[in-house]
């Protein structure tokens, strides 16, 4: 059964002191601590069954192989991809979003275009489309979402038109933590010829990502934020789609056929994994999603509704606390502000008490500034995140708050 | 004050309390910049606080002015400001700023994350001196 208690001791970090300290980790959506058992997997990886992939025909590559394919097999069962096919290993949901741009986008754009985007777009999706809508000569719109972070529906149907091509958006805002209703998004993208390209990370936390229900063309997460290594990432595409685009990279492993004039590429996903991939990252992350598949992620869901309500309550009863994104449908994001303390000078002290938040503008300045603020503090939950953490988190605002006054 | 007398009163301090409140005191004690000097052309690059840091050239040393929105932040400008201050450019580059961060106990403060700014300020300092060295 779902224990957030007993999840915790799965994570050795959260198990050693800091500085001296509990480790109280209240910024997992910048990057997840890892379960014991994706560090296992990767330590018996590297021991007992490594070596290049896709490539030797003896024992060692080809159970590096199967290793490395079986990961993308749980990766599509973890999103529901009907086609492992449809998964191609990347570094991020960065260089997921960038191949998508590159390949999609260059040649799918052109001068008059739009690409729709919502206000609190993460750096990885808001900067990429700014700067193949400025090399494609496409118009990059932008639709509101309400003053409390919420979404509105007509917002983004207004926003949308036959000029757009593409509409790229996070499932869950990482400053806000508002949950995007995707799967309409993608109908109403869908109506008028868009495709519709998903940015996961934060959500893939929180939530079941189903890419069949979804229904988008393209979806891209992280792996170190899902409690798997760095250096990983995933993004999905429908297969006839990824069928019909260009390599992003060019290299070996990619290939079908090659002489000194031409190349013939290999069919997706291998025309987009070129060179030797991540493999033992793949495999980690395999390990990841498998540690957090024996969870029923309604159970994962309604724990961190009730976590999300503890928090909620618990920063509302301090005093010139502004939680900045309250969206009744809302992920475990909190940002916020306290009146007369700058982020950075709170992190400090909070760093000082052992608990570890996010400031700054979270890689999502434009929203950050839209909302009247250079840098704010963020606090977000884990599978791992125990009332008793919140309760530190909390205890140390309030000496950093009594600190400074 | 003189960074050897600076190391000496840090070496007093036990726990956080006492170090953060000294470096908030020192940052009371810089002068805030007007708004109308904190423009992008001073700004550090950091996404954590708002550092801003202007170098002024007379003769063979070179003075800084600096503010941040963060207090405490503030109080490190003060002690980089201490290090670096009234010194001739090869004399700044001279400086090995990390090791006096380690006596000063404030490592982990100021080194932690070149892009978060603290150390930013350390580096547009070397880079003014370097550009007068240039001149």
């Amino acid at each position: 059964m779902f224990n957030a208690n007993d999840i915790r001791k799965d994570f050795p970090a959260l198990s050693r002191l800091v500085d001296g300290r509990r480790n109280t980790y209240m910024d997992t959506a910048a990057s997840a601590q890892k379960p014991l058992a994706v560090l296992n997997r990767i330590q018996k990886m590297y021991i007992e069954e490594y070596a290049n992939v896709h490539r030797g025909s003896y024992w060692l590559s080809e159970r590096a192989t199967e290793n490395y394919e079986r990961a993308r097999q749980t990766v599509a069962q973890f999103i529901n991809a009907k086609d492992k096919r449809e998964i191609i290993f990347t570094r991020n949901a960065t260089e997921g979003i960038n191949l998508v741009a590159a390949t999609w986008g260059q040649y799918n754009l052109k001068a008059g275009d739009e690409v729709l985007l919502s206000r609190a777009e993460h750096h990885a999706n808001l900067v990429t489309w700014q700067q193949w809508a400025l090399k494609t000569g496409a118009i990059l719109r932008y639709f509101d979402l309400a003053e409390d972070g919420s979404f509105i529906f007509e917002n983004f149907k207004n926003a949308l038109s036959e000029r757009t091509k593409i509409v790229a958006v996070t499932a869950m805002s990482n400053v806000l933590g508002t949950l995007f209703p995707v799967k309409q998004i993608s109908t109403e993208a869908h109506k008028v010829g868009a495709k519709v390209l998903i940015d996961a990370c934060q959500f893939a936390v929180h939530k079941k990502i189903d890419v069949a229900d979804f229904d988008c063309d393209f979806l891209a997460f992280s792996g170190h934020k899902v409690y798997g290594p760095t250096g990983i990432g995933v993004l999905y595409g429908k297969y006839d789609l990824l069928a019909e685009m260009s390599p992003y990279q060019f290299g070996g492993d990619m290939i079908e056929h090659v002489s000194y004039d031409k190349t013939t590429f290999a069919l997706p996903p291998a025309r987009f994994e070129a060179g030797t991939p991540a493999i033992v990252q793949a495999v980690g992350l395999g390990a990841a999603l498998e540690y957090v598949m024996q969870y029923d992620f309604n159970d994962i869901e309604a724990y961190e509704k009730e976590l999300i309500n503890y928090t909620t309550d618990k920063l509302s009863n301090i005093p010139n606390l502004k939680i900045i994104g309250t969206a009744s449908d809302k992920g475990g994001v909190f940002s916020f502000d306290i009146k007369g303390i700058h982020p950075q000078d709170l992190a400090f002290v909070l760093g000082k008490e052992g608990v570890a938040i996010r400031t700054g503008h979270f890689c999502a300045e434009p929203i950050v500034n839209l909302l009247g603020y250079n840098s704010l503090a963020r606090a977000s939950l884990g599978i791992y995140t125990t009332k008793e953490d919140v309760d530190e988190f909390i205890n140390a605002l309030n000496k950093a708050i009594n600190f400074f006054k | 004050m003189q960074i050897d007398e600076l190391i000496d009163n840090f070496s007093f301090f036990d726990g956080w309390e006492d170090k953060y409140k000294y470096l908030i005191e020192l940052g009371n004690k810089l002068p805030h910049l007007s708004d109308d000097k904190k423009t992008a052309e001073w700004k550090v690059p950091g996404c954590q606080s708002q550092v801003w840091i202007i170098p002024h050239y007379e003769k063979q040393h070179i003075y800084f002015e600096g503010d941040s929105d963060a207090i405490i932040v503030r109080g490190i400008i003060a002690v980089v400001f201490i290090i670096f201050q009234d010194k001739s450019a090869q004399e700044i580059l001279n400086i090995d700023v990390e090791e006096i961060f380690d006596k000063l106990g404030l490592r982990d403060n100021i080194t932690q994350n070149r892009r978060s700014g603290m150390l930013s300020m350390v580096d547009k300092i070397r880079y003014y001196a370097t550009q007068s060295l240039g001149k």
